[in-house]
């Protein structure tokens, strides 16, 4: 991932910054420019919406073979979550017990390091989904 | 030192990570008696982060919590400090990514503290100046610490992780900080030279001179200058690098076990350095009932003390329900681990590629 994509998408990272459709009210992550299903309608009406950050788990995968960043936690599991606003988000399943984990588990997203660029280069950040306590 | 106006807490929250090691595990792997050192130090287990945690993604987790607590979004904190010995860069400020996180920026301001385990405190001071002032509503003073003994050494039994955040204002006080007091001197008891990996500490010398010194020393005055006993204090933290040294200083300070118990959690996380004050700050407001009376004396190598005096208000016990974990709730989550699974989430084992 490059500095400055990384830097563009640090509140959509940090916060779950989304975009409301000012038409009919639906939710978008990641966000984007028009609604599919109003578009014209929808034009200049996108509003920021923060997803608050709970949600429950509609699909979950062990992954075995990581991907270099995630090393140190193979084998870990990713989740996709439908959260409450009615959006769906991806991310990886930390601080579980793995005989827990099943559809419908309440999750909450939490902030924290997805990888680093090198032990010398940038540090990235972003959500993932754990237990809601 | 008194502020001019009232300040005090107006949201606060803690989160410590949920790995725990025991003495007995790290002894073993030293051909070391682990339970018998454990003993010693008056720890029985100690806090490890995961693998994706360290100062940024823990002092983000207790901000939101007390800012959730306070009410207020996060365009309403005018500031905010992070005191750490473990911030992730050595240039590139944490409370930045923080007040990201938070939605408090970008208009704000903002930096990291050092002052070893009472850089946390020193921001507390911090924001009570700026809100006295008047020159912010609210800021936010967060002591947190992913803190690393060398493998082998002394420390490596009690060097643990977590951290609390306080969200300071002027209104709407779960709790009031009526009044602040600092001891300061040049003390060279614990130290870490930049670009080390891993701190050095002058033995028996962080004992006397360093701690007790500072801590006794700071309460002492506060209390004097307040004209205040221990007997007037409902519940009493003090630094806790281990178990004994805080009930040491708390039996010669006249302050009884009662008064300690529920800001002592050294005995069951470790030493989280930076947080282990304002987290024990924060157990304590999870329990006071409104016009308690809290004393709170913070101590960083190098050396100081902060000592503050804090009355609980009637709020404190209305954001019970608001469904922010208490401290006590964050620290059911317990997972154990072995030393094998803590070298790899430590990085005590350099991997290659
Ligand atoms: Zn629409």
């Amino acid at each position: 991932m490059s500095i400055p994509r990384f830097w563009r998408e640090i509140r959509q990272r940090y916060k779950g910054i989304g975009v409301e459709c000012g038409n009919c009210g639906r939710v978008f992550f990641p966000p984007r420019s028009i609604c599919p299903d109003c578009r014209r309608e929808s034009l200049g009406k996108m509003n920021e919406r923060e997803i608050v950050g709970k949600g429950k788990v509609i699909t979950y995968t062990e992954v075995h073979e990581p991907m270099p960043d995630f090393r140190m936690q193979a084998p870990y599991t990713m989740v996709m979550v439908e959260m409450d606003e009615g959006v769906r988000m991806t991310g990886q399943l930390v601080d579980f017990e793995p005989e827990k984990v099943g559809y419908g588990m309440e999750v909450e997203a939490v902030l924290r390091k997805l990888g680093e660029e090198s032990p010398s280069g940038i540090i990235y950040y972003g959500y993932k989904f754990r237990p809601c306590p | 030192m008194k502020t001019k106006t009232k300040v005090g807490i107006r949201g606060y929250g803690g989160y410590v990570p949920g790995f725990r090691i025991t003495p007995r595990e790290i002894g073993a792997v030293w051909g070391k008696d682990g339970e018998m050192m454990g003993a010693a130090l008056g720890i029985r287990g100690k806090s490890v982060p995961a693998p994706d945690e360290d100062v940024v993604t823990i002092s983000t987790r207790a901000a939101r919590w007390a800012l959730e607590r306070s009410g207020l979004n996060g365009d309403r904190i005018g500031a905010i400090y992070v005191g750490s010995e473990s911030h992730p860069y050595a240039v590139k400020p944490t409370s930045t990514m923080v007040g990201a996180a938070i939605g408090a920026t970008p208009h704000m301001t903002a930096a990291d503290y050092e002052f070893a385990c009472k850089a946390g405190t020193a921001a507390i001071q911090t924001c009570m100046g700026l809100v006295a002032s008047g020159m912010i509503e609210n800021g936010i003073a967060i002591g947190a610490d992913t803190s690393q003994g060398a493998p082998g050494d002394a420390l490596e039994y009690s060097a643990s992780a977590g951290g609390a955040a306080f969200v300071i204002g002027g209104e709407r006080l779960l709790a009031e900080i009526k009044y602040t007091t600092s001891m300061t001197t040049d003390t060279p008891d614990f130290w870490r030279r930049e670009g080390q990996t891993y701190p050095s500490h002058g033995g028996r010398f962080t004992g006397q001179p360093a701690y007790f010194k500072h801590v006794m020393g700071c309460t002492s005055k506060m209390m004097d200058e307040l004209g205040m006993e221990p007997s007037d204090f409902a519940h009493a933290v003090f630094h806790q690098p281990n178990g004994k040294f805080p009930m040491n200083a708390a039996k010669k300070l006249g302050f009884s076990r009662e008064q300690m118990e529920t800001g002592l959690l050294v005995t069951r996380i470790g030493n989280t350095y930076s947080g282990a004050v304002p987290l024990g700050l924060a157990a304590i407001l999870d329990i006071a009932e409104p016009g308690d009376n809290i004393l709170v004396t913070s101590y960083g190598s190098g050396a100081g003390s902060d000592g503050f005096y804090i009355e609980a208000s009637k709020n404190i016990v209305k954001v019970r329900e608001d469904g922010v974990p208490s401290i006590q709730e964050v620290l059911r989550d317990e997972r154990h681990i072995g030393y094998a699974e803590y070298a790899k989430y430590r990085d005590k084992i350099r991997k290659g590629g």
